[in-house]
Parts: C-alpha cells; sequence; structure tokens
C-alpha cells in the first residue's frame, strides 16, 4: 500500500500548492486588507473605516446596487435572446446544419472580448456603420447618439456573455428525448404548454449553470462598461479599478473587491438553494 | 415544434428570421472590423476611403502599419509566451487536478473540489487584485526580513503568467476530467494486477487515453490567457500583453492599426475554427 499513498501525495502536492497559494491565501489578504488603515502617523491599524466610505459616499454604493440589477438583468435578457437559438440547433434543424452553427457561435467567444467590444464601439459611433446606414437609407437625419450609453453598454455586456449560456442549455435540450414533446402534443397539448411544463423544467440545469457563468462574466467585467458605457454607466469594477491603479488607495479597494465578492457569491448561493442546484454541476 | 412534428408556416417562418437576425447580430462586429481594416482613412470608422494595405505595412509619419510597429509586435509576442507557459503550467496542474479528485478518495477532497472550482465564480478583477496584494505583501516580507528583492513579485511578466494559472486550471480540470469519467476502471485493475504501480499506470494508460482532452485543454488555456483583460491589468508590469495594449490604444490613441490587428485575431480564430471542423467531420 505504501506506493499507493505516494503517488497520492504526488498528486495532492501540487493542488494544494495551486489551491492554498493562489487562491485561498490572496483572499484571506484581500479581506484583512480590507480591515486596514494608515494613521497620520503611518500606523497600519484595525478599522471598518474603509467600509463606511463606501455606505457613507452615495456614488459608491449606488454603483455596487446597479450593477447588481444591471447584472441580473443583462442575464435574464441573455436567456430570452439565446433560448430559442439553442432550441433551434438541438431540436428544428437537422444534425447536418448544427453542427456547422454551432461552431459559428465558439467564434466569437474565442476571439476575446476585447476584440469584440471594440467591433461594437466602431458600430455604434456616432459617424459608425449603424448610423450611417441608417442616414443612407433615411430612417434619421442626422446620427443617433448610440455609443457611451447604457444601450451600448447592454449590448456590449449581452454580446460577450450570451454565448456561455447557449453551450450547457445545448448539451441540457440535446438530452430531452424528443418523443415527450411528441407525447403532450399528441394529447392536445398547446406549445406554451410543453413549453412551460416540459421543456423549462428540464432544461433548468443547463439554464442554472448558463446563467451562473454569464451573471458572473457581466459582474465581474471591466472591459465592455469602460469602452462603451458612458459616464451614467459607471461599473463596479472600474471603481475597484479606480482605487487600485488611479488613487493608489489599496485598503478601500480591498474593501470593494470583497463586497463584490461577497455579493456575487450570495446571489449565485441564492439562485443555487431557488433551483435546487449544486455549485458541482455547475462546472460540467 | 420540433423536427418531427408538423409545424405552420408562420411559425417556422418566423423562427427562421430571428435566427438570421441573431446570427447578424453576432457576425456585425466581426465583420465591421475586418472591412475597416483595409480602409484607406486615418480614422478607425467610416466613410470607406478606398482600399489600403497600410494599416498592415506602412511606415510614414501619419501612418504605421501592424508589422511596423515595435511596440504592437513586442505585446503580441509577449502575449504569445504568456499564453504558452500559462497553457503549459495549467494543463499539468490541471490534469493532475482531474485525476486527483476523479481517482482518489480522501477527507477535505469536498472542500478542495470547492475552492479549485471557485475561479469559476471569483470575478476576475477580484483575483487579479487578490493576487496583486498576496505578491506585494510576500515581496515586503521578504525583502524587510531577508533583505531579498523578488521581482517577480512585483507586477511583471511572471506575475501575469501567476494569475492567469491560478484560474485557467480550472478550466483545464474541468475538461480534462469530463473525458476522465469515460475512462475503464478495468484497463487500469489490469495493469495493476500486472503490477504495474499506480504511477506507472497513471504515465502509460490514463493519460495516453486522456491525450487529445489534454491537447484541448492546452488550446483552451491559451486562448483564454491569450484574450485575457480582467485579471491581467492589475498584475502587469512594464511589459504589457496584447489586450492591455490594445486597450490603453482603444482609450487614448485609436488608429486603425487597431482594426488590423483584430482583423488578424478574427481571421486567425476563424480559421483554426473551420480547420478543426473540417478536420473532425472527415474522421467520422
Amino acid at each position: 500500500m505504501k506506493k499507493t499513498s505516494s503517488t497520492f501525495y504526488l498528486l495532492l502536492i501540487p493542488v494544494l500548492l495551486w489551491l492554498i497559494v493562489l487562491i485561498v491565501v490572496p483572499h484571506m489578504d484581500l479581506m484583512f486588507k480590507s480591515f486596514r488603515l494608515e494613521t497620520d502617523e503611518g500606523n497600519m491599524i484595525f478599522s471598518l473605516n474603509n467600509y463606511l466610505t463606501f455606505f457613507q459616499d452615495e456614488i459608491y454604493w449606488l454603483t455596487f446596487v446597479k450593477t447588481a440589477l444591471y447584472s441580473i438583468f443583462v442575464t435574464f435578457l441573455a436567456f430570452v435572446v439565446t433560448f430559442p437559438v439553442a432550441f433551434y440547433l438541438t431540436k428544428v434543424i437537422g444534425k447536418q446544419y448544427s453542427g456547422f452553427m454551432t461552431l459559428l457561435l465558439l467564434i466569437p467567444i474565442w476571439i476575446g472580448e476585447l476584440v469584440t467590444v471594440y467591433g461594437w464601439m466602431i458600430l455604434l459611433r456616432d459617424n459608425g456603420v449603424i448610423n450611417n446606414f441608417l442616414m443612407k437609407i433615411g430612417l434619421i437625419n442626422s446620427p443617433i447618439e448610440m455609443l457611451f450609453t447604457n444601450f451600448s453598454m447592454t449590448i456590449g455586456l449581452l454580446y460577450m456573455s450570451m454565448l456561455f449560456m447557449i453551450v450547457p442549455m445545448m448539451s441540457a435540450l440535446d438530452s430531452l428525448d424528443d418523443s415527450l414533446i411528441e407525447a403532450a402534443s399528441d394529447l392536445g397539448a398547446s406549445k406554451w404548454t410543453i413549453f412551460r411544463q416540459i421543456i423549462i423544467p428540464y432544461t433548468t440545469p443547463g439554464i442554472v449553470s448558463g446563467g451562473i457563468i454569464v451573471f458572473m462574466l457581466v459582474i465581474g467585467d471591466f472591459v465592455a462598461p469602460n469602452i462603451l458605457g458612458g459616464k451614467s454607466s459607471l461599473w463596479f469594477t472600474e471603481q475597484i479599478y479606480n482605487k487600485f491603479l488611479a488613487s493608489f488607495n489599496w485598503e478601500e479597494g480591498a474593501a470593494f473587491g470583497f463586497l463584490l465578492l461577497l455579493l456575487s457569491s450570495i446571489i449565485i448561493w441564492v439562485a443555487l438553494k431557488l433551483t435546487g442546484q449544486k455549485l458541482e454541476r455547475v462546472g460540467s | 415544434m420540433i423536427r418531427t412534428l408538423p409545424r405552420s408556416p408562420l411559425y417556422i417562418t418566423g423562427y427562421r428570421i430571428y435566427i438570421l437576425l441573431f446570427y447578424i447580430f453576432l457576425i456585425m462586429p466581426l465583420i465591421t472590423i475586418c472591412v475597416l481594416a483595409f480602409n484607406d482613412s486615418n480614422f478607425i470608422a467610416l466613410p470607406w476611403m478606398g482600399f489600403s494595405l497600410d494599416w498592415f505595412f506602412a511606415n510614414t509619419d501619419e501612418r504605421l502599419g501592424l508589422f511596423k510597429d515595435p511596440d504592437l509586435l513586442l505585446s503580441v509576442w509577449t502575449s504569445l509566451q504568456t499564453g504558452f507557459l500559462v497553457a503549459l503550467f495549467s494543463t499539468i496542474v490541471g490534469t493532475i487536478a482531474a485525476l486527483l479528485f476523479e481517482n482518489e478518495k480522501f477527507r477535505l477532497k469536498g472542500l478542495l473540489y470547492f475552492l479549485a472550482l471557485s475561479p469559476l465564480v471569483i470575478p476576475g478583477v477580484v483575483l487579479g487584485i487578490s493576487i496583486l496584494l498576496s505578491a506585494t505583501n510576500a515581496g515586503i516580507y521578504l525583502e524587510e526580513t531577508f533583505g531579498i528583492d523578488i521581482e517577480i513579485l512585483a507586477p511583471s511578466f511572471w506575475l501575469v503568467v501567476i494569475g492567469q494559472f491560478s484560474f485557467c486550471s480550472t478550466f483545464v480540470m474541468l475538461l480534462v476530467g469530463a473525458r476522465l469519467k469515460k475512462f475503464d476502471p478495468v484497463l487500469e485493475e489490469a495493469a495493476l494486477s500486472l503490477r504495474a504501480t499506480k504511477l506507472q499506470v497513471i504515465w502509460l494508460i490514463t493519460i495516453p487515453f486522456l491525450r487529445s482532452a489534454i491537447i484541448g485543454a492546452f488550446v483552451v488555456a491559451f486562448l483564454i490567457s491569450f484574450s485575457n483583460f480582467n485579471t491581467t491589468i492589475f498584475l502587469v508590469g512594464s511589459d504589457p500583453t496584447l489586450p492591455v495594449d490594445l486597450y490603453s490604444r482603444i482609450k487614448f490613441s485609436s488608429t486603425p492599426v487597431l482594426n488590423a490587428v483584430s482583423f488578424m485575431i478574427v481571421s486567425f480564430i476563424t480559421l483554426s475554427a473551420m480547420v478543426n471542423f473540417a478536420m473532425n467531420r472527415n474522421r467520422e
């Protein structure tokens, strides 16, 4: 049995190192840092000051609440927009086309967020492609202001996150036996009934894991709000970024980061509890 | 509703139009970038001024093409190196983690697996600042106690590699783990009864079985690293990766060279996806 255990430790040690050094310790540091305050004499003391700043300054907690609500909204939007596509690719068209069409969905993911967000910036500018097109066909006379608004930010967030939702929904739909739908239809169920009573319950695991991934990507995103959003569409990650890289107030930045981590964990926990899912399933 | 059921023409036409619009939405920013990369203009957007390869090859006062811009080429090179190293390390550790969690039983396994999955639900920005804080703390501690200055603990090339490794390993673990679930334990038992050591079984039987999944995971880790921005921005030193460089150009000095870089990324990803698709189809 000795050999078995030495192999076990050979596997365990690198994994432990990874998890402790790069996951556990950094987040402990984040928590400790968030309770620190530098006194006028330059000493570090324990303090709740960084959190007080957050609650006292309206712009911080308003941004926080807005980011949370917006992320939930974009996640819902991503579901509404992509569910019909996932259903179409798995159940409606023939297998010979769905492979290629699914591949097309993956390309924007691999190209990366920065390039696609940049593409949307060009499209939505005042002298951008969409405004040019609308003016050419005579629908509008002067450019509509689309860039640097909540609208452009939503488009960017939706675009970069929604495709991560399709894949888990497709694998859930794939395992749904067509004969269940056929049987319901033969028994006279309407489309809406089939959708609500068979398709949605069956695909809930896929929807939940996709939804969590989308929500995480959106709430933790920096690029789309920063490049496509305007002054009025501040995102909480931008506040963290400013604290760390602009005003160099790492203590407040750490408190903000910890609050964001807490917020996203709570929302995901609630979502998992409400739907009776486990985090382990989200991974697969 | 589905393939096998009769469908009203209105339903199917409406559905097709929706799917078409969805794909237009998906492809529009990519097409725009690709076309405008060849625009003979000094501005990133319309109007179209004629075809030109200037933003790839020009080297004049007004225009500096992609292949003549040393800073840009350097950031591409940095990203390629980062991607390779991150993919290498995270493939090794992620595969080890998959072997550990799929094959071994031990105390606290549930907790460790939860930690290994946690990068999925930690916003990238938070992971970035946590690792920055931890590395800075460790750097200060080593400097004050032993008087040694370790450069990689300050924002630098290697800190980016470490930061990206911390979450890429999770994706490798999930991809390799999914394949490992299909492994037939009889193979392992046969080898063990023939007196192979456990390490030999892993090296000679399990790893070859996982080969295609490991290669796939390597590619995924490389692509995630190559396009990562949210974590990288906090860890980057004097040598920016491509997304960091692109971001600062978009914010402060956008010229159509951005379109040219994006065109290269879009065409490379699309081409590799197509080749991969064609090869898989031929194999079947």
